[in-house]
């Protein structure tokens, strides 16, 4: 049987999942039960939200550096508007979505790179974040609480809400039209262009799925923490970057993988807990996460090797 | 009531009166502490270090292991404290990045039966202990202390923390609540410090040339001898500037002190609070009823003992202050 690229490329990130879960598994088998899965992966919901939001705008060859504020404004607005007055929430959610779709717009018009642009906007994001919530506090909606510390039968929330948001992303990239046409602006947006198709639309519009993805990162993370403060997120920026890569991504020519994605937060947030349960001293920690990222890509990086060197023959 | 209920009560009795009936040596407490890179929080994991290792080699608990995150943020801390659930320990004593954004985190571990204890750095959960510092006493107890030294009164700088936080917040609405108090204070300038030297030096050094005469700084510590260096900068006399328990403020006011008698004080909170929360969570474990709000009190060094704590700090630390579970005792009783 011979097997696509694609699945290929899946196999690395998917092994190393396992790998790392079954490392854990051994040093705490407290954590092999319901309870222990969904603590060790809830967190992960939320960084899985804002990796696929990342892999959108990756997509179309951008890198989105706001990211973590983004996400730390929605949560700040989730944990306030949404939750006293649900109307005005939903629609600063939409003003957000659009704007994110101005930014996709701007960056093509202009031709402007998308790193000065998300850094300049991280700032935007930050400064409105802490005009919300100037000191820590909020509440999260009672229905996102729910949400996040649902028990359903038999598999974990986490895992539930990882595999819906996998196969839905799955759908709307890889098996859609739009995911095509989205896949193929970055690839190559001149000939998408002759065909007809207006880049300009299917930036705007992938800006505005990653925005909205993001957006439900936010919530997804108040429903966790049950409050907010502007600074929450600020890891997810190089989280979700890390994460579309774990995953099998590349950073130019639409090559992403939404099932990657979402196993690539999962391991990194996995590679925390890992290290912790090998009372690796903080001051080693960021080193060792640094170290398994470079050894799961380095595997990537001999497997194209002999990915190419399969089809050169 | 029945003679059944009778015996129960009698039993539940019996359980309240005796203290130390539970056994804490097989219990595990674990500290999760959201930064080490000032020299405050390195003298405070030191502390931990030094008091849990005694208790646990003389057989008080099992273990008191320490853990921080790399990069001070909450969600990474919720992370950390979900693990320690997996990892079995009694009790978390924590130093949090966010006083709400861990909540949900901590009523996991509430749920699972662990004892949290916050401190420093305390969280809003209601199931959680907390070991708060009366930030805005601190604040208020500088102007207390100008008022007396000061009679006539005269103009405040004020050095500011970091923006954003909440202590910084508090510190400022006593000092504020202490200038209303006595009116013969007005703070003419005020600057965000953020309790770092070099940050406050630049900052008072940018603001001077726009004040009139300054008769006393107040500050939050670690900005003391910045704000001292920026005064002698700019070629103005020296005012009573109130220091922060920081080594290198404890030595500029010793020289002042020998050379012309300079008089001041100092206030800070001791990064020995750990160990307290250390100890607090020890006799949470071992059955005692304890309030969940408690106050630690503020180390002040004066003019008199300025010498002795000069002495027990360590070069580039802070002044310190260990706690024993006797201490602890008497703070969990006091009323």
């Amino acid at each position: 049987m011979k097997l696509s690229s694609g699945t290929i490329r899946l196999i690395i990130p998917a092994a190393s999942l396992v790998l790392l879960l079954a490392a854990v598994f051994y040093m705490q088998p407290r954590a092999m039960s319901y309870t222990g899965l969904n603590l060790l992966f809830n967190l992960a919901v939320p960084i899985a939200l804002a990796t696929i939001a990342q892999m959108l705008i990756m997509s179309v060859n951008d890198l989105d550096l706001s990211m973590g504020t983004f996400v730390s404004f929605c949560a700040c607005v989730s944990a306030t508007f949404l939750q006293s007055s649900p109307a005005l929430g939903i629609l600063i959610f939409l003003g957000a979505i659009a704007t994110y779709a101005l930014i996709g717009v701007v960056i093509y018009v202009r031709d402007l790179p998308s790193i000065v642009v998300t850094l300049g906007m991280s700032f935007v994001w930050g400064g409105i974040a802490v005009l919300i919530l100037p000191s820590p506090g909020g509440t999260a909606p009672t229905w996102a609480r729910w949400l996040m510390t649902a028990k359903p039968p038999l598999v974990p929330m986490a895992i539930v809400a990882s595999i819906l948001i996998a196969a839905v992303t799955h759908y709307i990239v890889m098996r859609s039209s739009f995911g095509v046409l989205m896949r193929g602006v970055g690839g190559n947006d001149r000939s998408v262009e002759r065909a007809g198709w207006s880049v300009l639309g299917l930036r705007a519009a992938t800006y505005a799925l990653a925005g909205f993805f993001a957006v439900l990162a936010g919530i997804a993370l108040v429903g966790l923490t049950t409050s907010a403060d502007a600074n929450i997120a600020l890891r997810y920026t190089l989280l979700s970057i890390a994460g579309v890569i774990l995953g099998g991504g590349q950073f130019v020519g639409g090559k992403v993988s939404p099932i990657g994605a979402v196993i690539g937060a999962l391991t990194l947030t996995l590679a925390g807990s890992f290290l912790s349960f090998m009372r690796i001293s903080p001051d080693w920690q960021i080193g060792a996460q640094g170290a398994i990222l470079i050894v799961v890509l380095a595997l990537r990086l001999a497997l194209n090797r002999l990915e190419k060197r399969e089809k050169s023959q | 009531m029945t003679i059944r209920t009778m015996l129960a009560a009698s039993v539940a009795f019996a359980c309240l009166c005796a203290p130390a009936l539970a056994d804490t040596s097989s219990k595990k407490i674990a500290l999760s502490n959201n930064y080490a890179g000032n020299s405050w929080r390195q003298a405070m994991l030191t502390s931990w270090d030094k008091i849990t290792k005694e208790a646990v080699s003389k057989g008080v608990v099992a273990a008191a292991d320490p853990f921080t995150t790399a990069e001070n943020q909450a969600t990474e801390q919720a992370a950390q404290i979900q693990n320690m659930i997996l990892q079995g320990y009694d009790a978390i004593v924590i130093n949090a990045a966010s006083p709400t954004a861990l909540n949900g985190a901590i009523k996991e571990a509430c749920d699972a039966g662990i004892t949290v204890v916050s401190f420093d750095g305390v969280v809003t959960e209601p199931c959680a202990w907390r070991i708060a510092v009366d930030f805005k006493a601190m604040g208020e107890s500088q102007i207390d202390y100008l008022a007396k030294k000061l009679p006539k009164g005269g103009n405040l700088l004020e050095i500011r923390g970091l923006a954003g936080v909440s202590v910084d917040d508090e510190i400022h609405a006593g000092i504020a609540a202490g200038v209303a108090k006595n009116s013969q204070f007005k703070i003419v300038g005020s600057v965000n410090g953020d309790w770092a030297q070099d940050v406050a030096q630049r900052a008072v050094a940018g603001i001077l040339p726009s004040l009139p005469e300054v008769a006393a700084v107040v500050t939050q510590g670690g900005d003391g001898y910045g704000a001292a260096q920026a005064f002698a900068a700019a070629k103005r006399p020296t005012p009573t500037i109130v220091m922060g328990n920081r080594e290198d403020e404890l030595v500029w006011w010793k020289g002042q002190k020998d050379k012309d008698g300079y008089e001041t004080m100092s206030v800070s909170i001791a990064p020995g609070v750990s160990t307290l929360a250390f100890w607090v969570a020890q006799q949470i474990l071992d059955g005692k009823e304890v309030k969940k709000d408690l106050v630690v009190p503020f180390l002040r060094i004066d003019q008199a003992n300025l010498e002795e704590n000069l002495k027990n700090t360590q070069k580039g630390g802070v002044a310190n202050v260990e706690y024993s579970l006797e201490d602890a005792q008497k703070v969990i009783d006091a009323k």
